[in-house]
Parts: structure tokens; sequence; C-alpha cells
């Protein structure tokens, strides 16, 4: 535990709740659950063409908030603290900058923010809320993984049994569902750019059936 | 394979998404002590199963994971409908 871990009294009095940062000190270092695969050096030593190309965006901060759509209060609130207001259609996204918000379901939201701004954003959402209302860190319990390319729909068409024709499956769209039989949600962040928020305890799993499932298009790890 | 419209994602998708938690719309005894323990055990274990439509409850546990209620054939296994937890259903069996 760090410094970084203590609040002073006049915090933790203006947070209302128990928020702990979860970012360690200088002395620890962050590991993202694919840490073990090392790719950055995959990265530099592995092809530099191929139809799918593969970033892991490590060590973000997942924010998951539950609040009521309805409550107008809180959604300003929102908009204050993220510059961005709460995407209240199913299977929506929205983004200000680094900051991304997937809808999850009618009252729960994803939000991705910069890892070393987590706290900062978790504490302004502490003053800024009003009601009842539920934000959690999970930022340990998974990662993100951009996959991108000439083949990308095919990977994907391979792995989860949702519609992904670019008609059902507009950029900007979330789902939750199925991947690999584990669960990813997948968000479609560009024309042929998918961003899949996976478990870390199935990190590894959809490493390997990822590279196994792209071997035929040609992988680029990018890092 | 069932194709099941999910009333909160407000799209179509796989059976595999989803779980069946059984019968729908059953009340919980509004005072449990006062139950006998017939009533008590035919709340607790006694389902329908009827051949032809039924009520079930359902959850979309690999999406948005809520719950909702579908009327389904038992014998077509054709979908009448789905509908939210709350609101009653507008095909029933005559
Ligand atoms: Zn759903």
């Amino acid at each position: 535990m760090s410094d970084l871990n203590v609040m002073t009294p006049e915090e933790s009095a203006a947070t209302k709740a128990a928020v702990m940062n979860q970012v360690p000190g200088p002395e620890i270092q962050g590991q993202s659950p694919l840490h073990h695969a090392d790719l950055e050096s995959l990265a530099q030593k592995g092809p530099k063409t191929g139809g799918v190309h593969l970033r892991e965006l490590k060590l973000l901060g997942h924010l998951t908030l539950r609040c009521n759509a309805e409550n107008a209060e809180q959604l300003a609130a929102v908009e204050r603290v993220l510059g961005v207001a709460l995407p209240l259609q199913p299977l929506t996204s929205a983004e200000n900058g680094a900051y991304s918000i997937r809808w999850m379901s009618p009252d729960e939201w994803l939000i991705l923010v910069p890892g070393m701004e987590t706290f900062d954003i978790e504490t302004k959402f502490r003053d800024e809320m009003p009601g009842h209302y539920s934000l959690v860190n999970s930022s340990g319990g998974s990662t993100v993984l951009e996959l991108s390319g000439a083949n990308v729909l095919e990977v994907l068409k391979k792995s989860t049994p949702v519609d992904l024709h670019p008609k059902a499956f507009p950029v900007g769209k979330v789902v939750s569902t199925l991947f690999a039989k584990s669960g990813a949600v997948i968000r479609r962040s560009g024309e042929q750019r998918y961003e899949l928020v996976i478990r870390r305890s199935f990190a590894d799993y959809i490493w390997l059936w990822l590279q196994d499932a792209s071997r035929e298009y040609g992988l680029v790890i990018e890092a | 394979m069932l194709h099941i419209y999910c009333p909160h994602c407000a799209e179509y998708r796989e059976e595999e998404e989803f779980h069946c938690a059984g019968q729908a719309h059953i009340a919980r005894p509004l005072d449990p002590e006062a139950c006998s323990d017939q009533e008590w055990g035919e709340y607790l274990f006694f389902r329908k199963n009827p051949r032809g439509l039924h009520h079930e409850l359902w959850v979309h546990a690999a999406g948005c994971r809520k719950f909702f209620n579908m009327t389904r054939d038992t014998q077509t296994y054709e979908i009448k409908e789905v509908y939210k937890i709350g609101e009653q259903p507008s095909v029933v069996a005559e």
C-alpha cells in the first residue's frame, strides 16, 4: 500500500463512501492479465503485415456505474464529471476523448478511462452524484483487446453468435455477448476496428483463441 | 435454436445468450408463517408443465443480465411474445 491509498479526513467526508485508489505506488509494477504473453516483444519480432491486428488497451480504469436513467439530476452529474452524456439508447456508446461509456443494461454503464485518472474520476463521482447509485472500480477484473484489420470481421464471426453485418452493427454499437464460449463486451470503434472488454481470468484463453482464429489471415501484434 | 427478442436490449439474440429460469408469475406468499406445509411446498416446488402455452421467466445471461417474461408454446416452440417483469401477458390460454 502506498500513501496514495490514504485519504485526508476532508477527502473521505466529501466522498461519502469508501473510495480506495487501486493504482499501486511506484514500488509495484502494474501488470495486465496478458503480462506473461509479452506482447511488446511479439510486436517487435512478429510480422508487420496481416489481416488481423491485435493490441491490448491495458491497465485502463474500468468503472461500473449503476443509476437511474430517468433521474435528470444523476444524468446531469455524469455529464459534469465526464463531459459527455450517458448513452441511454440500448446497445450504444458515447465517448469524450479518452473517456468512453458503454451501455450495459437499462441501469448499468461501463465507463473506461485512463488508468491513472480512475481515482480522480471516482472521487468526482462521489462529490457530484446525487441520490441512490453505485459506482464500482472493476479495473482489475478485466482488460481490453482492440482488433482491427481487413479480416477482423471473419475472426469475430468465428467467435460470437451476434449479427455483425454492418447494417446490424454500426460503428459505436455495443453488445454484451458470448465470445469463444466466454463472455465479452464488444464495441465497434471504427469501420474495421472492434474493442473487446474481456474477463481477466479468460484473458489468456482468449489470447490463445485469437491466435488460432486469426492464423489463416495473419496476425499482427501491436503494442 | 430459438431466436429470442430481449425487451431490454431491444433486439433478437441467439438462445445460447439466455437461460430459462422456469415458470413466470409465481407470487411469494405475503405471510409465509401463516402458510400450511402444503401451501408452502406448492409455492416452492410445484410447477406447471403444460402442453401448449406457457409463461416463462428468462434471463439474458450473457447480455444485459436482466430478467423478462416469455409466452411460449411448449409443443411447437413458437414464441408468442416477450414482456417485461411486472407486465401481464396479452397472449393467454383459453
Ligand atoms: Zn438483453
